[in-house]
């Protein structure tokens, strides 16, 4: 057999799993041996090196690079590797079966758009077959085929084949995964592979280059609702690019998006392209695109641009199946990164609801930490909102890694949203901003104007901690500095704007924090910079400081946080100031934060150098 | 032209991971066709600009017309090359003579140690590929360096989706690789795809060969071929078995894995 040399039309990825030793490598070697797709050399290279060492030469050795992969006879990495037929490029992984290299395998098959699972037919189903195939269907690659291999070792029996089939597809079935085919095969002989085996009458299906010649790209996302996560936003001209990579659905210029968590909302002025003619109007999935918006608002990495009928979710909490790879357990109370798409925040794991043992499917419970290579069924909270979907609508903005310390450590695909007690804020203010009535004068030209953009600097604390104090002080100096700053005391809405709830209702911190929370949002929209202190809260401040971030967002709050004694401040405290206050030094450390954060420029007198609009 | 497409999403999804995770960012250049479509696929992902400095280690051994080629490109795109020398090793004689291995760690590898230390990149962008040979077949997009540069393959980050690892201890770095998935032939492809300029050394000019592969004049030797354009390039590899390294000294026993194990390429 020669290969057939046609132009590719397509790529298609291609990861090939399974326990150690079934004979991936080989399958692999002989796929290329048979297709003729080795370079001229390689095959003697490699029998050069088996022969000098005393040892038989196996196909596995082609492409188990390492030394120390030949000496031991099993794949560390995954190894990448290319073939055309029949018009198709195939990236072919071959992914370590060995239970050490879990990881690696995994890395290769997140890559892959389709599967081929082997299963030694003398051994039968082993634990990595299970875990292997778990796995695929976790991370989301639905096509693939069984391959049944050594078949020569079991006198190419009927009967062992189909009792292998029936014991695995069972399994399969618990977690409903379908695959194409079950191949029975020989890769040492190469019964199968390339070519019909002439022992195995009896099986009268594809062979395994047949059977990738049958995985079809993956249905096309581009049919689905606008998923654009925002990657990178690029001032290198005068263009101001927003990029991103099309997940999901299609854009065209003149669209409408809605930026989530922020809310932003602009139409697309233009498709941006190096070196295409004429310049592109739209884009689809898959794409890693750059547009440019009608309208300066400030949007930054980690937003999910989509149409206003069809947003993502929306929460700090949400249920998933997660895999670990971590050196370190997986534990309640530590803090990792979490990264959805293109955003980045700090998480913790609020429950582990049980530990799936992927041999058996079952379940342990009561469990305080998820080992290396174990999966889990957990909940995970996050510091602040993040914007995602549901891994069963929308796979790539559905799924997320966990980053402890330097790594990735583990990844899931998310199941569930969970409900949080700022949801309905949240949609309170999803609703108000997406009906918002602007005027002509843009957020972008009331900065530009008071040389500051506008924001929240929010006091917490106890009683008597100097809260009111602070406020006071830091508004004098913004002012006497020449900028826009406005003390927003509480006392002041309890008579007038609150005056007619009740004593009961005053009592409660969920009403008064709504109408504080919707007042200072006004405030900030005029430019701005509200100082404010949650005293009329008493000691519900830490409740009432989530309201108001929730419905003030995105306009950046800088928490302060006050106390006598040290203590636990509220989550995403900015400045914490405990024991007696020297108020001078307090001030200018909250002015610092105030820089830092982008709201005041460094100097006084001088205009912030925006990087983005606002 | 579909699969090219694809490919160079992918790779422009790279380099705006890497440009948005790395501070201090740079690339590597050799002036070969990957880095040609490197460089190319860096101004398609910031829209004509390439926001970041490209490194040469010149072993003094290039051809020179690789020389010639690289300071007319960066002169006329406007590009911020630096480049950078083991000056200490050739002092001392080094060349080819003394071993291959050794003389390609003492160039290229420790020069191009030398450089990131002197200048503290974090993030190096390379045009490697998983088709060129064994050990790069086995590489991550993103692919960190300990302390000393060295590369610890039996102990590689996991990788999932377009999740890379772009955080560091302090005193390491990451070698990125956009790339990665590319074949030689997807190179010439795209090549002229784009019409992207490239150095004449890969045409035969009348004499009936060509190179296939670049690096230093005495490492690196021509191949038969009467390939005179892109399309004939694009041909021939469409039918020949032959490595596209096989012109390259290197590449003999295990040089491969010694060499990148220690931060090579």
């Amino acid at each position: 057999m020669t290969p057939t040399d046609t132009k590719p039309s397509e790529n298609l990825n291609i990861v090939i799993v399974g326990h150690v030793d079934h004979g991936k490598s080989t399958l692999l070697g002989r796929l290329y041996a048979d297709t003729g797709s080795l370079p001229d050399g390689k095959l003697e290279k490699v029998q050069a090196i088996c022969k000098q060492q005393g040892k038989e030469f196996e196909y596995a050795f082609l492409f188990d690079a390492f030394l120390e992969e030949q000496e031991q006879g099993i794949t560390i990495d995954t190894a990448r590797t290319f073939f055309m037929w029949k018009g198709r490029q195939y990236i072919i992984i071959d992914a370590p079966g060995h239970k050490e290299f879990l990881k690696n395998m995994i890395s290769g098959a997140a890559r892959a758009e389709a599967a081929l699972l082997l299963i030694d037919a003398l051994e039968g189903v082993k634990e990595q077959s299970k875990k292997h195939g778990y796995l695929l269907s976790l991370l989301g690659v639905r096509q693939f085929a069984v391959v049944v291999n050594k078949m020569d070792l079991v006198g190419y029996r009927q009967d062992v084949f189909d009792g292998i089939e029936k014991e695995y597809r069972e399994f399969l079935g618990q977690f409903k995964a379908v695959p194409s085919q079950f191949i029975p095969v020989s890769a040492k002989l190469g019964d199968n592979i390339a070519n019909r085996s002439a022992t195995m009458s009896w099986y009268s299906g594809p062979t395994v280059l047949e059977t990738l010649g049958g995985f079809g790209k993956e249905a096309a996302r581009s049919e689905q609702p606008l998923r654009l996560p925002v990657q990178d936003v690029y001032k290198f001209d005068a263009r101001r690019i927003i990029t991103g990579r099309i997940t999901a659905g299609q854009l065209k210029v003149g669209d409408h998006l809605v930026f989530s968590p922020s809310n932003k909302r602009a139409n697309i002025r233009t498709v941006e392209a190096f070196n295409v003619e004429p310049q592109p109007t739209a884009g689809q999935a898959g794409q890693s695109i750059g547009v440019t918006l009608d309208e300066q608002i400030f949007v930054e990495r980690g937003e999910i641009a989509s149409t206003q009928d069809h947003l993502p979710q929306l929460s700090t909490a949400f249920r998933a199946n997660v895999f670990w790879l971590g050196k370190r357990p997986l534990e309640k109370g530590r803090k990792y990164l979490l990264r959805v798409a293109t955003k980045e925040v700090d998480c913790e794991v609020a429950s582990i609801h049980r530990i799936i043992d992927t041999m058996d499917l079952a379940q342990q419970q009561g469990s305080s930490a998820v080992s290396k290579n174990q999966v889990a069924e957990l909940t995970l909270r996050t510091k602040v909102p993040v914007a995602f979907d549901l891994s069963a609508s929308f796979e790539s903005t559905g799924r997320f890694v966990l980053v402890d310390e330097y790594d990735i450590a583990g990844g899931g695909i998310i199941t569930e949203l969970v409900h949080d007690d700022q949801e309905f804020l949240r949609e309170e203010a999803r609703r108000r901003d997406f009906a918002w009535i602007k005027g002509e004068v843009t957020v972008e030209d009331r900065a530009q104007q008071y040389g500051h953009r506008a924001a929240v600097v929010l006091m917490t604390g106890g009683r008597h901690t100097g809260k009111s104090f602070l406020a006071r002080k830091l508004e004098g100096r913004l002012v006497a500095d020449g900028r826009h700053a406005y003390l927003l005391d509480g006392e002041n809405l309890r008579r007038g704007l609150d005056a007619d709830l009740s004593e009961a209702e005053r009592g409660q911190t969920t009403e008064m924090a709504r109408r504080y929370g919707e007042v200072a949002r006004l405030l900030t929209d005029t430019g701005l910079i509200v100082v404010s202190t949650t005293n009329p809260f008493g000691l519900a401040y830490r409740e009432a400081a989530e309201a108001i971030r929730t419905l003030v967002h995105p306009v950046p709050v800088i928490a302060v946080h006050m106390s006598k004694t040290t203590e636990e401040p509220p989550p995403s405290t900015d400045v914490i100031l405990t024991g007696p206050t020297d108020f001078d030094a307090a001030t200018a450390k909250v002015l610092d934060e105030l820089k830092r954060r982008g709201v005041l420029a460094k100097a006084i007198g001088a205009k912030p150098v925006f990087q983005y609009s606002i | 032209m579909k699969h090219l497409r694809q490919l160079e999403d992918q790779s422009v999804y790279i380099f705006r991971e890497a440009y948005k995770h790395f501070d201090n960012l740079a690339m590597l250049w050799s002036m070969g066709k990957d880095s040609t479509v490197l460089l190319w696929l860096a101004r398609k992902a910031f829209f004509g600009h390439v926001p970041f400095p490209l490194l040469h280690v010149d072993t003094s051994y290039k051809i020179p017309a690789m020389i010639e080629y690289r300071d007319r490109l960066a002169r006329e795109w406007g590009l911020n090359l630096v480049v950078g020398q083991n000056k200490e090793a050739l002092a001392a004689g080094m060349n080819h003579e003394m071993g291959r291995v050794v003389c390609c760690t003492a160039l290229k590898t420790n020069g191009l140690k030398q450089l990131l230390e002197t200048k503290g990149y974090t993030g190096v962008i390379l045009g490697v590929r998983a088709d060129e040979e064994g050990t790069r077949a086995k590489e991550r997009y993103f692919s960190p360096r300990d302390k000393h540069g060295d590369w610890d393959f039996r102990d590689q980050p996991p990788e999932l989706w377009d999740q890379y690892k772009t955080t560091f201890p302090p005193g390491t770095h990451i070698r990125i690789h956009p790339l990665l998935d590319w074949t030689e032939i997807n190179i010439w492809e795209y090549i002229k795809l784009e019409n992207i300029p490239f150095i004449d050394l890969y045409l035969d000019k009348g004499d009936g060969t060509r190179y296939r592969s670049l690096g230093c004049a005495p490492c690196t030797t021509p191949i038969k071929s009467t390939a005179k354009n892109v399309d004939d390039i694009i041909e021939e590899l469409r039918h020949t078995t032959v490595a596209e390294r096989s012109g390259r000294a290197q590449d003999e026993g295990r040089g491969m894995e010694l060499l990148r194990k220690d931060g090579y390429m």
